[in-house]
């Protein structure tokens, strides 16, 4: 479960920004190749906020999709898991997308 | 309000301290993860009692909560810092700062960071380690790449051990380095055991090199 600590990450750096501002909702962008579970990010964002300026705060995350480009045939494709395999059957591919780990924004006030 | 903010950020900068810090000790980290059972710990051991001959070396040992392997460590001869992360299920940098003040290994030494049992949370986290090496035996199944992408993905070397139960086991040796190719073309393998000291001298030059 380390979704607890990384949301407790996002949960400092957000309450450091606000203050003693209320915030009414947080945006991340999580890859869909790093090694994080959104749903579980959502349980813990309850736990974490409760009793801070982002308690009943709203978490949206958007996932973005996975993306390679191909090394051998030179073609770029959309990777839905980890597994770095070209349609052309080379595994010589470069990760262009996906490993985002990131706060887009958030509404205070 | 944008941010733009990476949110491992905090944690990535402390693990460029903890790589700087040992720089300039000329030491290195490298950073050992794996399921329970792989015989990480046996292979640390082996690789203690080797090194002693040869190059400082000090461990720091998380645990979720006990200090078996600690103790065990100890008897080597190398300094180990014990690191319980009570509920966490991965080492972060900030734990490694504290732990490589108190452990203030030798110049030269090589710090093997024996990480929290598992193979999901600690691929996520920097710990100012020169390498990522994970462990896995060959009593483990073949797919195990496959079905721990991240941490594969994330691992410079991986070191399969318990090669001397090959023989008795339904593993398929050059599968699974298949897939662990399959995300991530880049990675080094070495087979071992820890137990018969089989291909050990792999290991310990790979370590020399680092
Ligand atoms: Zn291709």
């Amino acid at each position: 479960m380390h979704e607890l600590s990384i949301t407790q990450s996002v949960v400092d750096e957000v309450r450091s920004r606000a203050g003693e501002r209320r915030v009414h909702r947080v945006r991340l962008e999580v890859g869909a190749l790093t090694a994080v579970v959104p749903s579980s990010m959502l349980f813990c964002f309850d736990l974490v906020t409760a009793g801070t300026v982002l308690e009943g705060a709203a978490l949206d995350i958007d996932v973005t999709p996975g993306r390679a480009a191909c090394r051998s045939c030179g073609v770029s494709f959309d990777l839905p898991d980890p597994v770095l395999l070209c349609a052309c059957g080379s595994a010589d591919v470069s990760v262009l997308a996906g490993r985002e780990l990131k706060i887009v924004s958030m509404e205070v006030g | 309000m944008t941010l733009e903010q990476n949110v491992l950020a905090k944690n990535d900068a402390i693990a460029r301290d903890n790589r700087a810090w040992l720089r300039k000790r000329d030491a290195v980290a490298l950073n050992l993860m794996s399921s329970p059972g792989s015989g990480k710990t046996t292979l640390l051991e082996r690789t203690l009692t080797a090194l002693a001959r040869s190059r400082p070396a000090a461990v720091i040992e998380g645990d979720q909560a006990t200090s078996l392997d600690a103790e065990r460590l100890r008897r080597t001869g190398a300094p180990v810092v014990q690191v319980n992360t009570g509920a966490g299920c991965h080492l972060d940098a900030a734990l490694v700062r504290s732990a490589l003040t108190q452990l203030d290994p030798k110049t030269g030494s090589v710090v093997f960071v024996e990480n929290v049992g598992n193979l999901v949370c600690p691929a996520m986290f920097d710990l100012g380690e020169q390498r990522k090496v994970v462990v896995i035996s060959v009593t483990e199944g073949t797919d195990k790449p496959l079905k721990y992408p991240y941490m594969f993905a994330a691992a410079d070397l991986v070191v399969v051990n318990k090669l001397d139960l090959l023989p008795y086991v339904d593993f398929d040796l050059e599968l699974c380095v298949k897939h662990a190719r399959s995300v991530n073309p880049d990675l080094t393998l070495l087979t071992l055991s820890a137990t018969t000291g089989e291909g050990l001298d792999t290991w310990l030059n790979w370590v020399a090199a680092q």
